[in-house]
């Protein structure tokens, strides 16, 4: 494979090559054995770390966190989604009326740390003695946050949509609301709906952060589970548990998104370029 | 209104220490993920399959896990390592690790941004690989790489409030500590995203400016 640092390799580069493979392989080797090691040595590998995890009641209450995670996930991707379909709308709008103060809130709420979003959800009520629950501050954040970024996605969408396209619209008589329904609309769906999906995943791993609320989610559970002291304190155990429900969902996430931006790449259904998380400037890369 | 000053002249001492620890949690993790980031940055560009897949792996891995559950394992786990770290350096850890994934993204993007004539020509100049990386490929990778990097690290400093949950003092602290005062919240989280706009800012307009200064035309 030839590319952009390296010419196809000769003889001499070949050996070299395998040369650097086998030593990084044995680094590679060598990190994964210290660990391993690490573990053993500190009695991660012990049965008794590990036996709660047979349970049914310690089985449900991870799938209660998971569940707890999810629903806070859910209800906040239909609120963002919304959220950003009314701000790109306004974004987007002819008029400054609605164009001045939506940019204000996007660009205001994509600066704030979504931790502080939530915070105004969760400790302003509690100072007052209202009772939200702790979901909501949540949610409230993630959709507001998310909400932001998602305009920008739409918004972006739609701008990556060839103006003769519109030209086009208007010239056969389309009214404002049906070029954007009927001509820039669908076209952009397909152009955004990669980075849709990869701001969804940001969003599902974001609600990780109830944790620091106490919200009962999946890390939450977690912490509760890794503390319990005849199990030897399996913290290690428990986080990695934990690690491999996240990582596989969004992972699972993750790839369909990939897929959809090689798809979208390849079929040429769309005259707009695929939007990519990354030409949406400042602060939000997927992350 | 006379409340809204009053807040942050009664505590201005909490506010600073947030703040300052704020800047220099963003400055070491800044200068941890750059450098992690770009090592594993050039194994995901090297010749070596192994390192590729490894690069690969641990991108794909941490990208997927929520940056609160790598903060928790470092603060409740790894002491059962027999692993002591103190708060902040697990804050400084934490940040490392995850940012430099997207580091990493961005440096294999940057580098993939050149074409590849533009190195097959150098090569047929007869450079040497010093020559094309410095003189070829590394100016005009680096251009593209800059704005999508300060993204990357505009989303760290706001990342580093999580911190909070994990017994550092930082921006993110202040609020907890504020509700033992009983100081109006509102209040204390205005200010608290008056700070983080007032640390943002400069960088997103010095983002927009070095984009349009250093915009490549292909």
């Amino acid at each position: 494979m030839s590319s952009v640092l390296y010419d196809l390799p000769g003889p001499r580069a070949r050996l070299r090559n395998r040369i650097l493979g086998v030593v990084s392989i044995a680094a590679i080797v060598a990190l994964v054995a210290f660990i391993i090691y690490k573990f053993n040595q500190t009695g991660q590998f012990e049965p008794r770390k590990w036996e709660q995890f047979q349970y049914a009641s310690v089985q449900r209450e991870l799938l209660t966190g998971l569940w707890a995670t999810l629903k806070a996930a859910g209800l906040a991707t239909v609120l963002a989604l919304l959220f950003g379909a009314v701000f790109a709308g306004a974004r987007l709008s002819d008029r400054w009326i609605l164009r001045t103060p939506a940019t204000f809130v996007v660009e205001l709420f994509r600066a704030i740390p979504l931790l502080i979003l939530i915070f105004f959800g969760y400790y302003v009520p509690l100072q007052y003695g209202w009772s939200i629950d702790k979901l909501w501050a949540l949610v409230i954040g993630l959709t507001l946050y998310n909400g932001s970024v998602l305009a920008e996605i739409f918004r972006a969408g739609i701008n990556a949509v060839p103006y003769g396209q519109t030209e086009g619209a208007y010239a056969i008589g389309l009214r404002k609301n049906q070029v954007l329904r009927l001509i820039l609309l669908p076209q952009a769906f397909r152009s955004m709906l990669p980075a849709i999906v990869s701001q969804l995943v940001v969003l599902l791993k974001d609600t990780a952060l109830g944790f620091i609320i106490t919200y009962p989610e999946l890390l939450f559970v977690g912490k509760q589970i890794g503390g319990r002291l005849p199990f030897g304190l399996p913290y290690v155990p428990t986080y990695l548990i934990v690690a491999a429900i996240y990582i596989s969902i969004c992972g699972l996430l993750s790839i369909l998104a990939w897929w959809l931006q090689k798809r979208m790449s390849r079929l040429p259904r769309t005259a707009g370029k695929v939007v990519r998380t990354e030409d949406i400037n400042a602060g939000a890369t997927p992350i | 209104m006379g409340d809204f000053f009053r807040v942050l002249t009664d505590n201005h001492q909490v506010f600073l220490d947030g703040f300052t620890n704020t800047v220099q949690l963003f400055l070491i993790a800044a200068v941890g993920s750059l450098v992690l980031g770009t090592l594993l940055g050039a194994m995901r560009v090297s010749p070596v399959p192994a390192l590729r897949a490894f690069g690969a792996t641990y991108v794909n891995v941490v990208r997927n896990t929520p940056l609160t559950l790598v903060f928790a394992f470092l603060v409740f786990a790894v002491p059962k390592l027999d692993v002591n770290i103190d708060y902040f350096p697990s804050a400084f850890i934490a940040l490392t690790v995850y940012t430099s994934a997207f580091v990493c993204e961005v440096v294999r993007s940057g580098v993939n941004t050149v074409a590849t004539g533009q190195a097959e020509a150098a090569r047929a100049l007869g450079m040497t690989f010093g020559q094309v990386l410095t003189l070829i490929v590394l100016p005009q990778a680096l251009r593209a790489m800059v704005p999508p990097m300060m993204s990357v690290f505009i989303a760290m400093l706001k990342n580093t409030t999580i911190a909070a949950g994990f017994s550092v003092l930082e921006a993110g602290a202040i609020p907890a500590y504020m509700a033992e005062r009983g100081e109006p919240q509102m209040v204390v989280l205005s200010w608290i995203v008056i700070g983080f706009l007032i640390l943002i800012i400069p960088l997103v307009v010095l983002q927009r400016f070095l984009e349009r200064k250093w915009a490549v035309a292909r």
